[in-house]
């Protein structure tokens, strides 16, 4: 039963490990404190919008978020093609991992689309393309998920996940230039957002800037912290696998 | 190639046989498509005139609907008696079952089609008969059979599929339901011709790449 | 027909996420021979037959049909393999002649017309051949399913319980079947329930146990024996858990 022994001699591998610093952590200390950075930049050094007022502010989140979750929308592709390509759970690991931060980070785009659509053109919802973009891409991954969660068996969910998510990243450019023609057909009444930033104030910019690079580490980190937390899955799956593999009782 | 087309030619002709004798699938979709004017009809109450201006969206959205529910079927037959598992025993390529499906799914959308037109030309007051119309119908259907069939595979294995299959499938087409549209109300009169030929080629595009893509990701989701 | 084995596999390990089914399984089934293989329920017998049938890739080892590697020179070995599975392949809308002759088709067989006739009539389905599939009985069903299987000529026939749903005149009718069936050089595997069937039919038994085969002596008691002293209290076994074919 060499098996056996072997995983009962785990534990103390990992207590051996003991507390170090892991780049994961690295990342998270980094993204923390420019987060904070940043928070500070928005509220007392950038300057309040003349015309906007201070819902203004909720550009320099809204901007970063949405583009972050294009990244984790490209992401989830990275990881969707290698994993058919290759076959290795970290790469499934990766397009899950990134499927659910990008998600979030998109809801929270329209929401934050929202609360700024509302000011600047006086209505809760428009049909600008930006926004119509994500609108869609919203539904592409929610549906993404639902893939994951109504699969057989896991094995199939990275599969079908993966084919989700390639098909739906080819589409994103397609959707994105269809919406924008369809409204040159018909005008838009409103001055869109990108009106504003060609002419965006240097301080503004400055603000703009750290808040992406705020956004992108925290990504990164959130991405990362989720393939950790899947990986210790996985451990405890193959921990079961050998136990059951030797013949052991498993114990659940 | 001939060990593609051959095989290809003969599953197609299989699933037009089928469907000739079961009739289960187009007399069905298009009792659907001709309920949906109706409810149109009642839901928007158009006045005398402003019908055709409403028609392109009708139509499209009719289509549309109608497709997901043919495409529901066209995996459910295969697997009735495990036929599929059959055909995936067998040395014909995955590439070559997923277009011969995809290609009989595209037969049926046209005959869905071509029945539900004149209907809705008569009801929605617009002419059935035009060379752009005729365009976008065959560039935006082809792109509904290949998202259709793909994802119709896929969502025949996982749990409550008949809202799988919709909930992936009109995202990813939301393109060519903008497109056709916009091609339609130059075509209907309900708009203008701005642009024609960049929506045709946006259909275009759409096709090719999904043409490509399609086949080679079908093989990972038939495979276990 | 071909040197060396009909079928071979080395160290085939096949497991549904955490749960193995198959671990470190060995075979070889030389030409000529009808292998009988045995196994409590959830053993992984339909797992084994799917995975030399295609239908399952393997997560490791090496599965050769007619010295074809499953993995490598697919669609070569699939023109070398039969199923006849626990479901038909057929198409219920379809009569037998017809599902054959498309079968026919796809596998590129050239005298379509004969082929097919001689098929139907070696499963004593000749008078029913133009009756819908789904108009037949399930035995019917069953004799459509094996004319389906031996259409192409394949040097493995590959079944899964082919004994289920038939009466007795089509157990007979399939066992001689099977015997011509390997008296011509070709092979076959079969799993079954019935141990004095399994024996009767096959050349060689094989008892399918904690995710490895075994090879008792002959006897329906030293079958008997395997199949109950087996390591077959694997934890979690009898729990309903997905282990065979993966709960399809």
């Amino acid at each position: 039963m060499a098996d056996t022994e072997r995983i009962a001699r785990r534990p103390a591998a990992y207590a051996k490990a003991g507390w170090r610093l892991t780049p994961r952590m690295a990342v998270g200390a980094v993204a923390g404190v420019l987060l904070l950075v940043d928070l500070y930049l928005i509220f007392m050094v950038a300057p309040t919008d003349a015309n906007l007022g201070n819902v203004q502010r909720v550009f320099y989140l809204h901007v970063p978020i949405s583009l972050m979750s294009f990244l984790a929308f490209f992401l989830v592709f990275v990881g969707s093609l290698m994993y058919l390509i290759k076959r290795s759970g970290r790469w499934d690991s990766l397009a899950l991992s990134a499927g659910e931060v990008g998600v979030v980070f998109v809801s929270l785009a329209l929401i934050t689309g929202v609360i700024w659509a509302r000011p600047v053109w006086n209505v809760w919802w428009t049909w600008e393309p930006r926004l119509t973009t994500t609108l869609v891409l919203w539904l592409i991954y929610v549906g993404y998920l639902m893939v994951r969660a109504y699969a057989p068996n896991r094995a199939k969910a990275a599969v079908y996940s993966a084919v989700v998510g390639i098909i739906g990243f080819v589409d994103v450019p397609i959707v994105y230039y269809s919406v924008q023609w369809w409204r040159s057909i018909h005008p838009p009444q409103v001055v869109g957002p990108l009106a504003e930033s060609g002419s965006l104030d240097p301080t503004m910019y400055m603000v703009l800037l750290v808040s992406m690079l705020a956004f992108l580490f925290f990504t990164v980190w959130l991405v990362m912290e989720r393939m950790a937390a899947r990986a210790a899955e996985d451990e405890l799956g193959r921990i079961r696998f050998e136990l059951r593999r030797a013949g052991q009782p498993s114990g659940d | 190639m001939k060990d593609f087309l051959g095989p290809m030619a003969t599953m197609v002709w299989k699933d037009i046989v089928l469907e000739a004798r079961s009739r289960e699938l187009v007399v069905s979709v298009i009792v659907f498509g001709l309920l949906l004017v109706v409810v149109f009809n009642f839901a928007l109450r158009p006045a005398p005139g402003q019908a055709a201006a409403l028609a392109p969206g009708l139509l499209w959205v009719a289509f549309a609907f109608a497709a997901t529910l043919a495409m529901n079927r066209a995996f459910i037959r295969e697997q009735e008696a495990g036929a599929l598992e059959g055909l995936l025993v067998s040395p014909v390529s995955r590439d070559a079952i997923f277009l011969a499906k995809a290609a009989a799914s595209f037969i049926f959308m046209l005959l869905v089609e071509a029945a539900l037109l004149p209907a809705y030309g008569a009801m929605l007051e617009f002419s059935a008969l035009s060379w752009t119309l005729g365009a976008a119908i065959l560039l935006a259907t082809l792109g509904f059979a290949l998202i259709g069939t793909l994802f119709s595979a896929l969502a025949a294995q996982t749990r409550s599929r008949e809202i799988m299959l919709p909930v992936l499938f009109f995202p990813i087409i939301t393109p060519l339901i903008i497109a056709a549209v916009a091609v339609s109300g130059g075509a209907t009169g309900g708009g203008t011709f701005t642009g024609l030929g960049r929506w045709l080629l946006l259909m275009g595009v759409f096709d090719a790449l999904f043409l490509v893509i399609c086949p080679w990701v079908f093989s990972f989701v038939v495979e276990d | 027909m071909n040197a060396g084995y009909a079928i071979t596999v080395e160290g085939l390990e096949k497991s549904y996420r955490d749960w193995p089914v198959l671990w470190n399984l060995d075979l070889t089934v030389p030409w000529g021979e009808a292998l009988a293989l045995f196994g409590a329920n959830g053993a992984g017998k339909t797992t084994l037959l799917r995975i030399l049938s295609t239908s399952v890739r393997p997560d490791a080892g090496t599965v050769r049909i007619a010295g074809r590697d499953l993995l490598r020179q697919t669609a070569e070995a699939r023109r070398r393999i039969g199923v006849v599975g626990h479901r038909s392949f057929l198409y219920e809308d379809l009569t037998p002649r017809e599902n054959l002759t498309y079968y026919a088709r796809l596998y590129g067989i050239s005298d379509r017309e004969a082929r097919v006739t001689a098929a139907l009539e070696r499963v004593g389905l000749g008078s029913r051949a133009n009756h819908r599939v789904r108009a037949l009985s399930n035995g019917m069903q069953k004799r459509a399913a094996i004319a389906r299987a031996i259409l192409h000529r394949p040097g493995v026939l590959l079944l899964d319980e082919p004994e289920a749903g038939l009466d007795r005149d089509s157990r007979r009718m399939l066992g001689e079947l099977l015997a011509e069936w390997t008296a011509a050089g070709r092979s076959v595997a079969f799993t079954t329930h019935d141990i004095e069937l399994g024996l009767a039919w096959g050349h060689r038994a094989a008892v399918l146990t904690g995710g490895r085969l075994a090879f008792p002596g002959g006897g329906a008691t030293d079958i008997q024996q395997a199949l109950s002293s087996g390591p077959s209290t694997r934890p979690g076994e009898g729990e309903g858990r997905m282990s065979d074919g993966g709960g399809r």
